[in-house]
């Protein structure tokens, strides 16, 4: 592990431990009161979800056509980071929903749409899993077909819910929550930048010890 | 239409994951000549005919036909190469005459209707064009493989195990139909663990095993008591 | 590479004609889907509301996936698949061949399934004839573009069965939505064509890209 990993974890968890805090002393939403702050911890996993999966897209187009393992470990990686922070979103969004507006599920555009790419990052997991030799590319096609497809499922999904009228509309990005919005931004971007740089690593030793084993067969 | 002479694997190497499938070969092979890949099941035969197809990359060293390497000589390369797979290639529903007229238009050759005739009489088969290979046995069926993957008269020739499921008359017309290959100045390699037919056939013989060259003989003779006595060894 | 295309095209139809074993097979099985969904969800003999137009598109998809199996199962016996890639011609050029027998296929099926909806579910799907295959066509063709290259891509991989849905559905959500809405607002009362207009321009522009993204990524997924 490179030299700041362990710092930057330490400095990780305490920005954690104090955000709680600083979450409590933010200005009460109108209409939502309380409840409204689970969106402290929704709205950076969502902008670290969206950021994991351009990342996946972005390794897999160039293992796609350069041919580079390291490009194909960090696409793994990523959509693993993808499916957990998704996870996340995917469950304190309807907690919030739940909590705010009665219903666990309102067909919100941002939220099916994420859902749908929850689903591809999925899918990337079970290709590599269960495709056996060879599935490092089929995945990578996948991660790329699905980063083309995010504006389509966007437009698609919210045309579509137009004609489901909801009774509430999910606010805007309230800019004036400050502090401890940025705060949570901040834990939630340095948890992904540590939680990749492990898993990438995970498999750079795996490639290592496959390259021990080529050697050793000389 | 790219031609060369001279077929040369320069230190190819290919592994799967931590798996070495082919370690460090090199030889060379001129046009009029067969060479042999002799060595037991799993000794990297099929990768390295693969590898010679231009249908997997080598992990290291370089496959040059002629001064160039596939990359280099890109899709055309592919118009001289013919390959005769274990799995034969062909459409099972479809008759001998249209998989072969198929191929042939499929790889730009002139008249394929004529040039499919010309193959089914070559193979002996000119009276069963019309039947679908589903109801050819293996023999037939090989035969028309062969003539499907020389339709179009390429340079060189990969051929997989194909003496397996042919009986005593289809093998020794396979043999003639490769020295009769060789005179045209064909370059042949032929992979397979039937040392008996591939006696005095080989200009060249590779033994392999384990992904790894043992021994390259030329113009080897005794292929079975050699082939013993190299697999006998310890490595 | 048109001619590379055409040859494997025709090739395809000439052994599909010979059995027509995948047209038949998926035709009856696109039809046991519309009527288990019938069954699922029509009360006192009335389908739910747009309950047509997704009935007819889940049937499609579903079909397709079958006929996309089989057709590529048939490329994996005697590895014919890799004796096209050794074919000198651009390889893209297998890719188009296939998909247009697939989209052959799928419309052939639609051929019945419209009628049998609209008889089923006393749906006036023929009312916009122009329209309506302007939206059957575009979003097969987006539905056959992502899926041929899926296909293709796990021919040689394995648990290809289940991973196929698995790969296409997710990334063909958008075909899906945007084929029963216009279905759907081609059935209404008053139609809207301001709306049809927008998911047909919609699906349009999605086939655009995923065909150039596959007929980029064709040769790379398909070579070692």
């Amino acid at each position: 592990m490179p030299k700041w990993f362990t710092p930057a974890a330490i400095v990780c968890a305490l920005m954690f431990a104090v955000s709680p805090f600083l979450i409590a002393n933010a200005p009460y939403e109108a209409t939502m009161g309380l409840v409204q702050k689970i969106f402290y911890y929704h709205l950076p996993s969502a902008w670290v979800f969206l950021l994991s999966a351009i990342i996946c897209g972005i390794a897999s187009a160039r293992f796609l056509f350069g041919g580079s393992p390291r490009q194909d470990r960090l696409a793994h990686a990523a959509a693993e980071l993808t499916v957990l922070f998704g996870a996340i979103v995917l469950v304190t969004g309807p907690l919030w929903a739940r909590k705010a507006w009665g219903v666990w599920w309102q067909w919100d555009v941002r939220l099916t749409s994420s859902f749908m790419g929850w689903m591809v990052a999925w899918a990337y997991l079970l290709v590599r899993k269960y495709g056996g030799p060879g599935s490092d590319k089929l995945a990578a096609g996948l991660a790329l077909f699905g980063m083309a497809n995010v504006p389509f499922v966007y437009i698609s999904v919210n045309y579509w819910r137009t004609i489901h009228p909801a009774t509430s509309v999910v606010p805007t990005l309230p800019v004036d929550m400050g502090v401890a919005l940025w705060f949570a931004v901040a834990c939630f971007l340095l948890l992904f930048v540590l939680l990749l740089r492990m898993r990438v690593r995970l498999e750079e030793q795996r490639a290592k010890l496959d390259a021990l084993y080529l050697s050793l067969d000389e | 239409m790219i031609d060369f002479t001279e077929l040369t694997a320069e230190g190819v190497s290919r592994h799967f994951g931590r798996r070495r499938a082919i370690s460090r070969i090199s030889f060379q092979a001129h046009s009029g000549s067969i060479l042999g890949l002799l060595g037991p099941n799993g000794a990297g035969k099929s990768t390295m005919l693969a590898m010679l197809a231009t249908l997997l990359r080598p992990s290291e060293g370089h496959i040059r036909y002629g001064s160039h390497t596939s990359k280099q000589a890109g899709a055309s390369l592919r118009s001289a190469i013919g390959i005769l797979g274990h799995d034969l290639f062909l459409y099972p529903e479809l008759t001998a005459r249209e998989n072969l007229v198929f191929f042939a238009a499929l790889y730009g050759v002139a008249d394929s209707h004529a040039a499919a005739d010309a193959a089914l009489t070559r193979a002996g088969l000119g009276d069963r064009g019309g039947d679908p290979v589903s109801s050819f046995s293996r023999g037939m069926r090989q035969r028309v493989a062969l003539e499907r993957a020389l339709i179009h008269r390429p340079r060189l020739v990969l051929l997989d195990e194909p003496f397996t499921g042919l009986d005593d008359a289809s093998a020794g017309a396979l043999v003639a139909r490769l020295r009769g290959l060789r005179g045209d100045g064909t370059i042949v390699v032929l992979a397979t663990h039937d040392l008996d037919l591939a006696e005095g056939l080989l200009d060249h013989a590779m033994f392999l095993r384990e992904g790894r060259a043992v021994e390259n003989v030329a113009r080897p003779d005794a292929l079975r008591s050699t082939y013993r006595s190299i697999m006998g060894r310890a490595t | 590479m048109i001619r590379t295309a055409w040859l494997i095209l025709r090739k395809d139809l000439t052994v599909e004609v010979r059995s027509l074993e995948i047209a038949y097979t998926t035709l009856f099985f696109a039809i046991s889907c519309v009527l288990f969904f019938a069954f699922a969800l029509v009360k006192e003999g009335k389908a739910p509301e747009d309950g047509a137009a997704g009935i007819l598109w889940i049937a499609i998809a579903f079909a397709g996936t079958l006929a996309l199996g089989r057709t590529f199962e048939r490329e994996r016996q005697s590895e014919t698949l890799r004796a096209l890639l050794m074919a000198p011609s651009d390889r893209p050029a297998i890719y188009v061949g296939k998909l247009l027998g697939i989209i052959a296929l799928l419309v052939g099926a639609e051929l019945v399934l419209v009628p049998l909806v609209a008889f089923l579910f006393q749906a006036p799907l023929l009312g916009h004839p122009f329209w309506l295959a302007a939206i059957l066509l575009s979003g097969t063709l987006g539905f056959a573009s992502v899926g041929t290259l899926f296909s293709a891509m796990l021919v040689r991989a394995r648990s290809r069965d289940v991973l196929l849905p698995v790969l296409l559905y997710p990334i063909t959500v958008p075909v899906i939505i945007a084929g029963v809405r216009a279905t759907a607002a081609l059935l209404q009362p008053d139609v809207e064509l301001a709306i049809v207009r927008f998911w047909v321009m919609l699906l349009l522009a999605l086939d655009v890209v995923f065909l150039t993204l596959a007929l980029w990524t064709f040769e790379p997924l398909m070579t070692d």
